[in-house]
């Protein structure tokens, strides 16, 4: 078996360094996931309806979100906050706020496709039965919208997650960034720690996100019953 | 149905604003047209101001060793920490370090979201029109490696041989610029260009000294033939542009480190380690200030 370097993982607090790390990673994705998915809601319920104004307004910063490379909007708040209205927002808080834009446009998305993926007797079919408009979506439309959207939501989790290496950028150092660090740091006296580093890495993200997808299955099979 | 849109449309613009004003909120400078300059972004903290909150803020690399990286215990090190660290002493403040990338250290100079940059800054044109540079620290210029049995000692023996560069890097330019006789084979990473040589697909590899001195002393059978080629490159610490309280006692600093050799006892505690006797310090230090 070749050198894989991993001897440098137990060096130091080298290990913990990876995990504090890894919870920088996951603390800004599930804090933007929770808040995208709140927010997200309410503009895919917005996505659907008719006024043309909002509509017009929806769909163009929801465009404007999803071309824009996320890296871009980092640094559009990052930096650019800081130079046009002299916002300083520290690295993590213009990270979350990026994911939040960037979760929310997604989400609403989401949210409108499994909303419009609804047929139109369901909502008749309740009316008919005397239900007023919430009543319907309490008891009709959320459950099937929410059950719809349920994998559609974790793939948004796990993109995020992964998304989240952008954020070195900005001077957050997340799992990646450490291992980045650790690697350089012994360039020298062990120059093949990159593939044990990258292969650890691989493994850290894997399981936080095999993690999601599993409590995704328990949640859609829960959902069923 | 209507209602129940028009108050969601009302919600999501409650929250939106609020997420604004929560952002905005924070930190309001006070008084921020202070400085007569009125640079973009937020002005630089003056020398009294660092020295009142304790601490000084320094952008460095946390992923470049020798010059700016973090060892195994979670601390900062290397060429540039090391001056830091003298800085932040003769201050008689803290030093913070936060972790920048090569594109992004102009900016954080320019938002004033850190106080001075030690990130191997190489001083150029462009980027003295948007910082200002103090005196510089270290100097570096193009090396080439070859193998040890055809090495290569001088750019001339290069005409009609293969030559490898990583693009974008200063050695490509010099040499398409220099010497167009000479056949480049270009790549995007490092690590390529190294296996390249290795595989023997061109003749020698021409790159900051620093990095061709340090590989050639971990791989057997090679040899800088070259290691001072092309213009010097200065590198210095860098402040906001306008920052001249800061800027001149940084200089004046940097003089007065001269008078201990400080920058060569810098690179023994820092380099020696790595390159050994590979590299002769003066082609690296800059003491005062002064070029040769």
């Amino acid at each position: 078996m070749p050198d894989l370097g991993l001897n440098v993982l137990f060096e130091g607090s080298n290990f913990l360094r990876l995990l504090l790390g890894l919870w920088v990673t996951v603390k800004i994705s599930l804090l933007s996931v929770s808040l995208s998915i709140i927010l997200g809601f309410f503009l895919g319920i917005l996505m659907t309806g008719k006024h043309p104004l909002i509509r017009i307004l929806s769909t163009l910063y929801l465009e404007f979100v999803r071309i824009m490379p996320q890296l871009v909007l980092l640094f559009l708040v990052y930096f650019g906050l800081t130079k046009a209205f002299h916002v300083n927002l520290s690295g993590t808080a213009s990270a979350i706020l990026v994911f939040v834009l960037w979760g929310t446009a997604e989400m609403g998305d989401l949210v409108r496709s499994a909303l419009i993926s609804i047929p139109k007797h369901q909502y008749e079919s309740a009316s008919a039965l005397g239900m007023t408009t919430p009543q319907v979506y309490r008891y009709i439309i959320a459950p099937q919208t929410l059950r719809r959207l349920l994998p559609l939501a974790i793939n948004l989790t796990t993109r995020m997650i992964k998304t989240t290496s952008l954020v070195a950028l900005i001077g957050v150092v997340e799992v990646l960034k450490v291992g980045q660090q650790i690697i350089e740091a012994n360039r020298f006296h062990a120059p093949t720690a990159a593939m044990g580093i990258y292969g650890t890495i691989f493994l850290l993200y894997f399981l936080v996100c095999f993690l999601f997808s599993r409590l995704a299955k328990q949640a859609e099979r829960y959902g069923k019953d | 149905m209507k209602r129940a849109k028009t108050i969601l449309t009302l919600l999501l613009s409650v929250s939106f604003t609020l997420l604004l004003l929560a952002s905005c909120g924070g930190k309001e400078p006070s008084a921020s047209e202070g400085s007569p300059q009125a640079p973009s972004g937020n002005p630089a903290r003056t020398l009294s101001q660092i020295k009142e909150s304790g601490k000084i803020i320094i952008g460095v690399f946390s992923d470049k060793a020798p010059f700016g990286y973090v060892d195994s215990n979670g601390t900062y090190q290397g060429y540039d920490v090391y001056f830091g660290n003298r800085i932040a002493k003769d201050l008689g403040v803290a030093a913070e370090y936060v972790s920048v990338e090569p594109a992004s250290r102009v900016e954080y100079l320019v938002t004033g979201k850190v106080d001075l940059i030690l990130a191997n800054f190489t001083v150029t044109e462009e980027r003295a029109q948007a910082v200002d540079f103090a005196l510089p620290y270290m100097k570096v210029a193009l090396g080439v490696v070859s193998p040890t049995n055809a090495l290569i000692t001088a750019p001339e023996q290069l005409s009609g041989k293969t030559l490898i560069v990583a693009k974008g890097t200063t050695a490509e330019m010099f040499f398409t610029k220099n010497y167009p006789e000479v056949k480049l084979l270009k790549f995007d990473q490092y690590t390529e260009a190294y296996e390249a040589l290795l595989d023997g697909r061109g003749d020698a590899f021409s790159t900051d000294n620093t990095e061709v001195l340090a590989w050639a002393l971990q791989n057997q059978g090679y040899t800088v033939g070259i290691e001072r080629l092309g213009n010097l490159d200065i590198i210095a610490p860098a402040v906001q542009k306008g920052n001249t309280e800061l800027l001149g006692w940084l200089n004046e600093e940097i003089v007065s480190l001269a008078s201990e050799q400080f920058f060569h006892g810098n690179f023994e505690a820092t380099l020696a380690p790595v390159y050994g006797d590979s590299v002769d310090p003066d082609n690296l230090v800059v003491e005062g200030g002064k070029l040769d």
